[in-house]
């Protein structure tokens, strides 16, 4: 593996929904070609701090950043981004696969066709199958629709789908969480492949999973007036057997959550 | 034991009967009215339809008479008026519910255009009169005609579209968005094909009431009598109901069971169109799932 470095990075990340905080002062930073985990209770912010990354959140109404995000040491929420360059380049699979009402192949040929990829395209949803480990499902049924797929398939085409426009980094938001355990088990071997060329940060509720996949882990909680905050970041071996925060470790025990 | 618990089930037993006997009478008024109606129509006016009754200007003879200007009238009518408010109505639509930031100003557009939808259809006619007719000096063209129902039913057509673009489930447009699309992309490529079976039936249906108006047009103007097909937007015409109307006025009897046929057309058209909007929802429907 080449060197590492940061590719993203908040700084006193907070977030705002119509005047209620989400979260509060989020600093991190995210290694190239590791997986980062992303952990803690129901509503303390998981998603909604990994939508900061891709601006997904200004989609909300009344949804405000502060603080910063830097993606190669440039500022996304600078006035001179365009939003879709940002998503162009860092891609998101969602908690429930939502995979187009089209077929297979217009799914995947979806994110380079809007923007005006001009390469074989068959090649590259050919590629992308490939990568996302569906191609040997999928290669006789590519002019089927999407909706015939199984649930697990549908997640490795949504993935299939973020990939074809050769993002950097890959937002996952509990990818698995609809999933049964032998799909999730795919997924997360996909997922160790892809880190091989692509950066992921990986929102998850599931301990085990957090453990199984990632390199690096931030735990974060709900706060008193229900803002989430980052309690604790580190290599997810150390953050799981020697955690330096008693907040941590209460809740890797299962104490709470 | 099952039997022998008093809960004074007989009395409730015969409540339930009774409200089925209300529910249903009710039911059988409308269906008893109808098809009396429809009994009376098609019996005076069966006999008169014919080729020729189709193809046929109006005539001071009940025998001589036709529909074809009132039937071209309408189909011109209907045509220039799906046009324009297909346009303009799903254009609205898509504006209200993707592009317009939620405020005050928003609120008090979406208030009024459903109130809009409550307005009585002569009102509609009058301000057609004033604006199309004199103000763009139309005249009493199809064009005014046809200008006058879109401000009719655009009302119906925006909420109607409105619903539709508001059902498309969120997860899909995240998709899109997520994928580097712009806003525009993602209502042309994601958003308005899966609103689009909500959306076309919302036209029709509009369309359809429409064609069965008869006062907005009698206000601007439209004529009783046209011994002419429309050729251009800008002829002169008449529509179904204003001819059916006109017919059932005259002393001659003959002219009532004429009017009978041309309710039997008006019908059919209506049919016609309630079915396409039937099968086009269907297509789109199968196509979005394949």
């Amino acid at each position: 593996m080449s060197e590492t470095y940061t590719v993203l990075e908040t700084r006193g990340l907070s977030l705002w929904y119509s005047g209620f905080q989400a979260l509060r002062d989020i600093s991190l930073g995210i290694k190239s070609n590791q997986i980062t985990a992303i952990i803690g209770p129901s509503g303390c912010g998981k998603s909604s701090y990994l939508r900061c990354f891709n601006r997904m959140n200004e989609l909300i109404t009344g949804a405000r950043v502060g603080g910063k995000v830097l993606f190669h040491d440039e500022d996304v929420y600078s006035p001179e981004v365009d939003p879709t360059e940002i998503r162009y380049r860092i891609g998101m699979v969602f908690q429930k696969p939502n995979p187009f009402p089209k077929t297979v192949y217009e799914n995947v040929a979806f994110g380079p066709r809007i923007n005006g990829y001009d390469g074989d395209l068959d090649e590259l949803v050919e590629g992308s199958l490939h990568r996302a480990a569906l191609w040997d499902d999928v290669k006789d049924r590519l002019g089927e629709s999407s909706a015939k797929l199984s649930g697990g398939q549908q997640q490795r085409l949504c993935i299939a789908r973020a990939l074809a426009v050769e993002p950097e980094v890959i937002l996952m938001d509990e990818p698995c969480s609809a999933l049964d355990p032998i799909a999730t088990l795919a997924i997360e071997e996909l997922m160790h492949e892809l880190s091989q060329d692509y950066t992921i940060i990986i929102v998850t509720h599931n301990m085990q999973q957090a453990a199984r996949v990632s390199d690096m882990a931030a735990f974060l909680m709900m706060g008193e007036d229900r803002a989430g905050f980052l309690v604790e970041y580190g290599p997810t071996e150390q953050l799981f057997t020697n955690p330096r925060d008693k907040r941590t470790e209460d809740y890797i025990t299962g104490r709470f959550g | 034991m099952i039997t022998g618990t008093d809960r004074n089930l007989g009395k409730r037993r015969r409540k339930g009967q009774v409200s089925h006997a209300i529910f249903l009478a009710a039911t059988m008024v409308g269906i008893v009215a109808l098809s009396f109606l429809l009994g009376d129509v098609a019996r005076k006016g069966i006999g008169w339809l014919d080729w020729q009754f189709l193809t046929s200007l109006p005539s001071r003879f009940p025998e001589r008479s036709g529909i074809s200007s009132a039937l071209w009238g309408s189909i011109w009518l209907i045509g220039l008026t799906a046009l324009f408010s297909l346009t303009i109505g799903v254009g609205t639509a898509i504006y209200l519910e993707e592009y317009a930031r939620r405020g005050w100003l928003t609120r008090a557009i979406q208030t009024n255009i459903s109130n809009l939808a409550g307005v009585p259809s002569i009102v509609y006619g009058i301000l057609g009169l004033a604006a199309f007719v004199r103000a763009m000096s139309l005249g009493r063209s199809v064009m005014a005609g046809a200008l006058t129902m879109t401000l009719l039913i655009l009302p119906i057509i925006i909420v109607a579209s409105q619903e539709a673009i508001r059902a498309v489930p969120r997860p899909l447009r995240d998709a899109s968005f997520a994928l580097g699309a712009t806003r525009w992309q993602t209502v042309r490529r994601v958003v308005l094909p899966a609103a689009a079976p909500g959306i076309l039936t919302g036209i029709i249906l509009a369309l359809a009431r429409a064609l069965g108006e008869a006062a907005p047009l009698i206000m601007i103007g439209a004529l009783m009598f046209v011994p002419f097909v429309p050729t251009s937007p800008l002829d002169q015409f008449s529509v179904l109901p204003i001819q059916i109307f006109n017919w059932t006025a005259r002393p001659q009897p003959e002219f009532r069971l004429i009017a009978a046929a041309a309710i039997i057309v008006l019908l059919v058209v209506l049919l016609m169109m309630n079915a396409a909007a039937v099968l086009l929802r269907n297509k789109y429907q199968k196509r979005a799932e394949e």
